[in-house]
């Protein structure tokens, strides 16, 4: 569901240009709201959301499924903790549906999904481990990187049982707003896969604004 | 050759060890009903199932006689050898207290005893910790024998085709395992009463992965994961 954003960026407290290959790592404070900017287009931002007060509270990909029963997101979409909590909402969104089915790219499951040569190609899942071991004091650890959202990406299932990456719907510009419903870290990598459409096999920056 | 089994009914939960060239074989002895599973390496906990990886490599939404369960790691914990139903949910989770509460009414161990309505999520949770587990390693987990449709917009429905009395599948090994299971009902069966059903559990000597092994081949992201597990054991 296409749904504009009536915030401004003037009006930000805080934006912050992602490159390509890059980890972005904030707190959101409950009431505050995050835009996610495709500034180039065709860019998959794979993003974990923790509890900032308590971070063993996460993102569940499961329990935001089971319970708006439906496999995308998109506006009006709650997002849902492992303890079945709302966490953030989906307030505006111009680009129509985003993934939470197909997970991060790791260099492991590259081995598997393109070629055993290309187990040292930079990965999702390196971003967010190089974020946590930066970021000790947060109390993160490998078993919190887990099954993720990815925004702007487009993993089509079917009614026989399919699942497929297919081209991104999302364009330069195109965005994603949410509205914190408890105080959370964010937790974005920008994804550097070469391998498939997600980016237009090109990866791009994104931008993340933060609104009070 | 069966080498252990056992029948558990609805709304319990165990877990054990799978060694490598070992099966598991499911089978649904009642009709409708739900097996929670997760799955870890005994060597490396840290190590774990994951449906998304699972899902993508093999580009399909639901799990079937042919598919590979993949680790986080890009191997395979185990291979769906053979299956009478035919479609198995992994994006759906688990019941957790107050949900089953809300729907089937209060867990009450002091009038029902063991047959007091527990829910997949304590389950797991109780499981998990007898290996130093905690919730932050649970993860999307399996509900075999339950099939959970999609229609073009992306909405899911409870399938009114659950699985029989009689249906089964069967799990081949290729790396030990710590497999965490509960039969808790599917966090979307709706129906009035708490399910009753039964699930009986055989572990079995697996035949020799031949070269031409339908599991192996059903895709090129398969063999390549295979050549992972061989990796694996060569120390790699
Ligand atoms: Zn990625």
């Amino acid at each position: 569901m296409i749904i504009e954003s009536s915030l401004q960026a003037e009006a930000t407290i805080d934006r912050e240009v992602v490159n390509a290959g890059d980890y972005y790592l904030k707190v959101v404070k409950k009431g505050q709201t995050v835009r996610i900017l495709d500034l180039e287009g065709n860019q998959a931002a794979d993003t974990l959301f923790y509890n900032a007060n308590n971070v063993s509270e996460r993102y569940s990909a499961t329990d935001t499924i089971r319970e708006q029963g439906n496999v995308y997101l998109t506006a009006g979409s709650v997002l849902m903790s492992n303890e079945c909590k709302p966490m953030l909402k989906i307030v505006a969104d111009t680009c129509g549906r985003h993934d939470t089915v197909g997970g991060a790219c790791a260099t492991e499951s590259n081995t598997v999904r393109y070629a055993l040569e290309k187990k040292c190609m930079h990965a999702c899942r390196d971003s967010w481990l190089l974020a946590i071991a930066e970021n000790e004091a947060l109390g993160l650890s490998k078993k919190d990187i887990t099954h993720n959202i990815n925004f702007f990406m487009n993993v089509p299932v079917t009614s026989d049982g399919k699942l497929s990456f297919a081209d991104g719907i999302s364009g330069a510009g195109k965005y994603v707003e949410l509205e914190a419903l408890m105080d959370v870290v964010v937790l974005i990598s920008n994804c550097p896969q070469l391998n498939n459409p997600c980016n237009a096999y090109n990866p791009t920056p994104i931008e993340i604004l933060i609104w009070n | 050759m069966i080498l252990y089994k056992d029948t558990l009914p609805s709304g319990k939960h165990w877990s054990m060890k799978m060694r490598r060239g070992t099966s598991l074989r499911l089978i649904d002895k009642t009709g409708n009903a739900n097996v929670g599973m997760l799955f870890y390496n005994p060597e490396n906990l840290l190590e774990r199932y994951n449906a998304p990886d699972t899902l993508k490599c093999q580009h399909t939404f639901k799990l079937t006689k042919g598919h590979c369960l993949y680790s986080d790691m890009g191997r395979i914990f185990c291979a769906i050898t053979d299956d009478s139903f035919g479609w198995h949910d992994t994006v759906c989770g688990n019941t957790n207290a107050s949900m089953s509460e809300k729907k089937w009414g209060p867990r009450d161990y002091q009038n029902h005893r063991n047959s007091w309505k527990q829910n997949g999520n304590d389950a797991f949770l109780v499981e998990a910790t007898k290996y130093g587990l905690n919730k932050q390693d649970l993860a999307a987990n399996l509900n075999l024998f339950s099939k959970v449709e999609p229609n073009d917009d992306g909405a899911l429905t409870y399938s009114v085709s659950q699985s029989k009395a009689g249906d089964f599948i069967d799990l081949r090994f290729e790396m030990d395992t710590i497999v965490l299971f509960h039969t808790c009902p599917h966090p979307l069966n709706d129906s009035a009463q708490y399910p009753e059903f039964e699930v009986e559990y055989q572990i079995f000597s697996s035949a020799t992965v031949t070269d031409d092994d339908l599991c192996k081949n059903s895709c090129a992201e398969n063999q390549r994961g295979y050549e992972n597990n061989r990796l694996y054991h060569l120390g790699l």
